[in-house]
């Protein structure tokens, strides 16, 4: 849907001033949203009780592959519009930049997660690797909301990645066993995982 | 039309200018938000009348002048220049303004007067971002005398034929088209002439990115960007920054024997 947003503002021209700029930071907002809303699946299914998100929709993948579909327009469009492709530059950025190479350092790891997220690839590792393997969410979030706050630290104005990684440290909570423990509703075993 | 007899300058660029419109929604004026498109929401709050403008320091005739007095006894002139700003992007503004040379002649620095330091105004009342302290108010920047007195730095007090709009630092600003935006600092109230190179808010905020001299400079990086490229609002793709944004046969006698990197 943001991706429908994005096209029709863009043609009709309602992107703002810099409509190139507006793209590049609302994809990867969106993929940073989704990352989040990700996150926050298996917390709702463990204290609602609504299994049926996890098990019947599997919910947590839509989502997961939706950030994965967002972050890679967002290296899409700094690849095509920052820098138009220009190779030397690009490698330029990523020796002199660490900002810029923590995004990286995201999007290469959701790789992986996103390729195993189809059953056929899933197969190959057993459901123990696969958990340990998906865990790498918690290093990608992170490097995702420090990439998002260094950059936005030209503005000397970090409230908004504050307020992602507010809601990321929330998330961590909801799964700390002793308060998952009291939250958790009573039709909810945790050894499914 | 507010300025309908205005004089062309020799300085003015031939490229085509960015539309009003969009050097009106897109400005950073963090006295009033720290997005693009807040100054033209809450600026209208700003009240520009009266003004003025108070002169201290290493001048023989200290004093204040009125913002009535600015447009009664100099000259007009419009003077299309580009700007770029230090996050990567560029207009082609038709400025109206008149010579800071011109004004700072009136109040006649001593020989101690090497910078001059300029303040914006100081009211949260007035200026909500001043509420929030990424920066240390009231805004502050400054020229070495040199630069102050060059033929290109102008006091603006219009665009396009018309009042400077609120969002665009009114009533009174100015414009250093060789150095990135933030230099060009807004609704000015006070120059004080110096000895000593003067702080600036974005020096205070954050030293190891930004400096006293600012020049546009695509071989001197930003700490988390490169600053070769740069996009004219208006185009999709980058363009190439051009040295001294493209005023480097003006200016650049200013900086000889001074290494760049350094003095960022």
């Amino acid at each position: 849907m943001p991706l429908i947003f994005l096209i029709v503002g863009l043609v009709t021209e309602h992107l703002g001033a810099n409509p190139a700029e507006m793209i590049i930071h609302e994809t990867g907002q969106w993929a940073l949203r989704l990352l989040m809303l990700t996150l926050s699946i298996t917390p709702l299914v463990q204290i609602t009780g609504w299994s049926i998100l996890t098990v019947r929709y599997n919910l947590r993948r839509l989502l997961g592959l939706y950030a994965f579909f967002y972050a890679s327009l967002h290296l899409l469009s700094y690849l095509l519009l920052e820098q138009n492709f220009a190779w030397q530059e690009i490698m330029d950025d990523i020796l002199t930049h660490p900002a810029l190479d923590i995004g990286w350092l995201a999007f290469i790891l959701m790789i992986p997660l996103a390729m195993t997220s189809y059953p056929q690839l899933a197969h190959q590792l057993s459901r123990r690797r696969w958990q340990q393997l998906h865990q790498l969410i918690y290093l990608i979030s992170i490097s995702a909301i420090i990439h998002f706050g260094w950059l936005a630290q030209a503005k000397v104005d970090v409230r908004e990645p504050l307020i992602y990684a507010a809601i990321l440290l929330m998330l961590l909570l909801l799964r700390y066993p002793p308060v998952i423990r009291r939250l958790a509703h009573k039709n909810v075993t945790f050894s499914k995982e | 039309i507010d300025f309908p007899h205005l004089k062309p300058s020799a300085f003015s660029t031939g490229e085509q200018s960015t539309p009003f419109a969009k050097i009106t929604a897109y400005a950073n004026f963090y006295e009033f938000g720290t997005d693009k498109s807040d100054p033209q929401r809450y600026a209208q709050t700003l009240t520009t009348r009266p003004w003025s403008v108070q002169v201290v320091g290493e001048v023989e005739k200290p004093g204040v002048i009125d913002m009535e007095e600015i447009l009664r006894k100099f000259t007009l002139e419009e003077r299309i220049y580009r700007l770029r700003c230090v996050e990567g992007w560029s207009m082609v503004i038709p400025w109206v303004g008149l010579p800071l040379s011109e004004l700072i002649k009136r109040f006649q620095p001593t020989s101690k007067a090497k910078y001059v330091q300029f303040s914006s105004l100081l009211d949260p009342k007035q200026m909500p971002g001043q509420e929030d302290r990424f920066l240390n108010w009231p805004y502050t920047e400054g020229l070495r005398i040199d630069e102050a007195m060059h033929p290109l730095t102008i006091l603006s007090v219009g665009l396009y034929g018309r009042v400077l709009p609120h969002e665009n630092g009114a009533p009174l600003r100015l414009v250093v088209p060789w150095k990135y935006g933030f230099k060009s600092i807004k609704s000015i109230v006070k120059m004080r002439f110096m000895e000593q190179e003067p702080l600036t808010s974005w020096i205070e905020a954050e030293p190891r990115a930004y400096g006293f001299y600012a020049n546009v400079n695509p071989t001197v990086p930003h700490p988390r960007w490169s600053q070769k490229k740069e996009r004219r609002i208006g185009e999709f793709f980058k363009r190439n920054t051009l040295m001294f944004n493209g005023y480097a046969e003006q200016v650049s006698s200013l900086y000889t024997d001074m290494d760049l990197r350094k003095y960022y």
